[in-house]
C-alpha cells in the first residue's frame, strides 16, 4: 500500500508485529473459497461456468466492499468501473492484444484511473450527494457506450473476441474449465491482496473513518487521501473483475455499464454482509445459487422471491448473513458461557 | 517565546459561530510541563482545548506549537503538527478492537501500541475487544493510549474523570501520574475535581467565564484550599453574566 506510515509503523518494533497485522478471518476466507471451488470442480464438472459466474460477482463485491464495507462511500454507480474494465479488456483482444494477464491488467489500470478522477467529486458531498453521483455517472458512461457504437459496438456489444491461452498453455475451453481456474486465480489473488490491506495501518484508517471520519481527521488521518486511494483501488479491482467477464465469456454487452448490474452488486454485499470480506463471497453464492434456483421454478418471478428473502434478512440481521452468523455465535458463546457458569 | 515552550496562547478570543466564549487567554506551556485547568461547569475549558484543537471560530490571538503558529490550520493539521487531544466523549472507534483502534491512527514516534497498553494494564488485557465492548473507564483508557500513539508534543485531556467509578478513577490517575512524572510527557489536563489533578501538576490556570483568573504554581492552591475554593466559588451576581450566558450574547466583545 502507498502509505507511508504502514511501512514506518511496521518497522516500529517486534513487539508490536503481534498486534493485529495478520488477520486468521482473512486467511480463512482464502481457504474457504479455495476448497468451496476445488470442491465444485470435482463434485459439479458441469457447472464450471456458473461458478466462474459466481468468482467474478465475488469480486466484484469485494471491490465494492472496499468502497463501500471499509472507505463508507455508498455508490448507485459501481457498474461504470466494472463495465470500463469489460469494454477495455475487449477492445484489446479486438485491437489484436489477445494477451489475457496484461489486458486484464490493463483493464484494472484504466478503470482504476477512472475511479481516481471519480473520487475528487465523491469528495464534496454526503451520502446522498454521493448516491446521486455514483448513479449519474455510471448512467452517463453507459449512455455514452450506446452511443458509441462505432467503437463499443452500442447495443449489439463487443463480438468475436478472442483470447489467447493464459501463459500460452490453457486455451479456454467450451466447458469453462479454463475461465473458472482463471477466475479462481485472480479473485484468491486480489482477496489475499484485499485481507493484507484490511489489516494494514490503511485499511484500519479506512475503518476508523467510516466509524467516525471527523474523529479520524482530529487524530491526524488524512480522510480524503485515504478515501481517493480507496476508491481508486475498489473501481481498479472493479475493472478487473469486468475483464475478467469479457475475457471469459468472450463478449461485452452493453448490461454491464447498466444501472441494474450497480444495484446488482450492491444487493449482494448487502445480503452478505458489509465491511468484512466474507460477506461479498457469501452474498455472490448466495444471490447466484438463488437466482438459479428460483429461476428455475419460476422463470418469470424469481426476482419476488429474491426480494423476499432480502427484506426478510434485513429486518432479521441488517448486517447480512456473516452478521447473523456472528449474532448467532456471539449467542452460542454466551449460552455456553451460563452453562458453565452455576458449576464452576 | 522560551526556548523550552512548547505550546503558547496569546491574547486569544475564541467562540463559536458569532458568540464569543473567551476572552484574551494567554497560556503557556513548557516541553514537559503538566498544567492543570480549572474552572466551573462553563467557565471555557472546553472552548480553550477546542481552540487549541481548530475546532471553534478563533477572533483574535494566536496559538504556537513550539514556535510555530497554527491558528490558521484545519484540526487535522494541527493533529499531525503534534496535538493529541483526548476530549470528553472519548469517541473511541466502537466497531474497531482495541488494538485496531491504535494501529489506525499510530504515528512513528515512542510511543508505539504496545508501550502504550503497557501505561494501561486493563486495556491490555482486551487488547481483542471492541470499542463498543468496554466499559467507560476502559474507554477512556483507550481514547488516552490513541492519542499517544499518534506520539503528540502536546498531550490535552479534557475532564477525563468525568463520570468514572473511583476505582477507575484511581487507576486512570496512576496512569497519569506515570505519563507526567516519568515519561515527561507536556499534559495540559481540565478537570473539575482539582484536588484529585493538582499533585500531577507544576502549574495551574483557573478559568472563570472565559478568563483566565490565575495561573501559578499548582502546590500552592493543592495546599490552600480555600484559596482554591474562592477561585472555583459560584460568581456572585453581577453585570456580566457567566460564559454559558455570553454564548448566547452573539458579537459581543470584552
Amino acid at each position: 500500500m502507498a502509505d507511508e506510515r504502514t511501512a514506518e509503523i511496521a518497522v516500529s518494533g517486534a513487539e508490536d508485529r503481534a498486534f493485529g497485522l495478520a488477520e486468521p478471518a482473512g486467511i480463512g476466507l482464502l481457504w474457504a473459497i479455495a476448497l468451496g471451488a476445488l470442491g465444485t470442480a470435482w463434485f459439479f464438472p458441469l457447472h464450471l461456468a456458473l461458478a466462474a459466474d459466481i468468482l467474478i460477482l465475488a469480486l466484484f463485491a469485494l471491490s465494492l466492499d472496499l468502497v463501500l464495507g471499509f472507505a463508507g462511500i455508498v455508490s448507485l454507480g459501481h457498474a461504470a468501473f466494472f463495465g470500463t474494465g469489460a469494454y477495455v479488456a475487449g477492445l484489446l483482444a479486438l485491437a489484436g492484444w489477445r494477451e489475457p494477464l496484461s489486458g486484464l491488467l490493463a483493464a484494472g489500470v484504466v478503470a482504476g484511473l477512472l475511479g481516481l478522477v471519480a473520487s475528487f467529486l465523491l469528495l464534496r458531498g454526503r451520502d446522498l450527494s454521493r448516491l446521486m453521483v455514483t448513479l449519474g455517472l455510471g448512467m452517463m458512461l453507459h449512455e455514452a457506450a450506446n452511443k458509441a457504437a462505432w467503437l463499443t459496438g452500442g447495443a449489439d456489444g463487443l463480438q468475436g473476441i478472442r483470447i489467447d491461452p493464459i501463459a500460452g498453455l490453457f486455451a479456454f475451453d467450451l466447458f469453462g474449465r479454463t475461465a473458472f481456474f482463471y477466475s479462481l486465480s485472480v479473485t484468491l489473488l486480489a482477496v489475499a491482496l484485499l485481507v493484507r490491506l484490511a489489516t494494514s495501518p490503511f485499511g484500519l484508517a479506512l475503518r476508523a473513518i467510516r466509524a467516525n471520519a471527523l474523529r479520524a481527521r482530529l487524530l491526524g488521518i488524512d480522510v480524503e487521501r485515504h478515501l481517493v486511494i480507496a476508491h481508486g483501488l475498489g473501481a481498479g479491482l472493479a475493472g478487473i473483475a469486468g475483464g475478467l467477464l469479457a475475457q471469459t465469456t468472450q463478449f461485452v454487452s452493453l448490461d454491464v455499464l447498466a444501472f441494474q448490474r450497480s444495484a446488482e452488486v450492491l444487493l449482494v454485499l448487502l445480503l452478505g454482509g458489509a465491511g468484512n470480506l466474507w460477506g461479498a463471497v457469501v452474498g455472490a453464492v448466495v444471490f447466484k445459487l438463488a437466482h438459479e434456483t428460483l429461476a428455475s421454478i419460476t422463470v418469470h418471478y424469481w426476482t419476488f422471491w429474491l426480494g423476499a428473502m432480502l427484506v426478510v434478512l434485513v429486518l432479521f440481521a441488517s448486517d447480512g448473513m456473516t452478521g447473523l452468523a456472528r449474532q448467532l455465535a456471539h449467542r452460542m458463546r454466551r449460552r455456553a458461557g451460563a452453562r458453565r457458569a452455576p458449576g464452576s | 517565546m522560551s526556548v523550552a515552550e512548547e505550546l503558547a496562547l496569546e491574547g486569544v478570543i475564541a467562540g463559536y459561530d458569532e458568540a464569543r466564549v473567551l476572552f484574551g487567554a494567554d497560556l503557556s506551556l513548557a516541553a514537559g510541563e503538566t498544567v492543570v485547568l480549572l474552572g466551573r461547569n462553563g467557565a471555557g475549558k472546553t472552548t480553550l482545548i477546542e481552540t487549541i484543537v481548530g475546532c471553534t471560530r478563533l477572533f483574535a490571538g494566536s496559538v504556537r506549537l513550539g514556535g510555530r503558529e497554527i491558528g490558521g490550520l484545519p484540526p487535522e493539521a494541527r493533529a499531525k503538527a503534534g496535538l493529541g487531544w483526548v476530549p470528553q466523549e472519548r469517541n473511541v472507534f466502537r466497531s474497531l478492537t482495541v488494538e485496531e483502534n491504535l494501529l489506525a491512527v499510530a504515528r512513528p514516534g515512542p510511543w508505539t501500541p504496545a508501550r502504550a497498553l503497557a501505561l494501561f494494564p486493563r486495556l491490555r488485557e482486551r487488547r481483542g475487544h471492541l470499542g463498543w465492548q468496554l466499559s467507560g473507564g476502559e474507554q477512556q483508557m483507550l481514547a488516552i493510549a490513541r492519542a499517544l500513539v499518534t506520539n503528540p508534543r502536546v498531550l490535552l485531556l479534557d475532564e477525563p474523570l468525568e463520570g468514572l467509578a473511583p476505582v477507575i478513577v484511581e487507576e486512570l490517575l496512576a496512569a497519569l501520574a506515570r505519563l507526567t512524572r516519568e515519561e515527561g510527557t507536556s499534559v495540559l489536563l481540565a478537570e473539575q475535581r482539582a484536588r484529585l489533578v493538582l499533585p500531577l501538576a507544576s502549574r495551574a490556570v483557573v478559568l472563570d467565564r472565559g478568563r483566565i483568573v490565575h495561573d501559578g504554581p499548582a502546590e500552592a492552591l493543592a495546599t490552600h484550599p480555600q484559596r482554591l475554593a474562592a477561585l472555583l466559588a459560584p460568581p456572585a451576581e453581577g453585570p456580566r453574566g457567566d460564559a454559558s450566558a455570553s454564548i448566547f450574547s452573539s458579537g459581543s466583545s470584552d
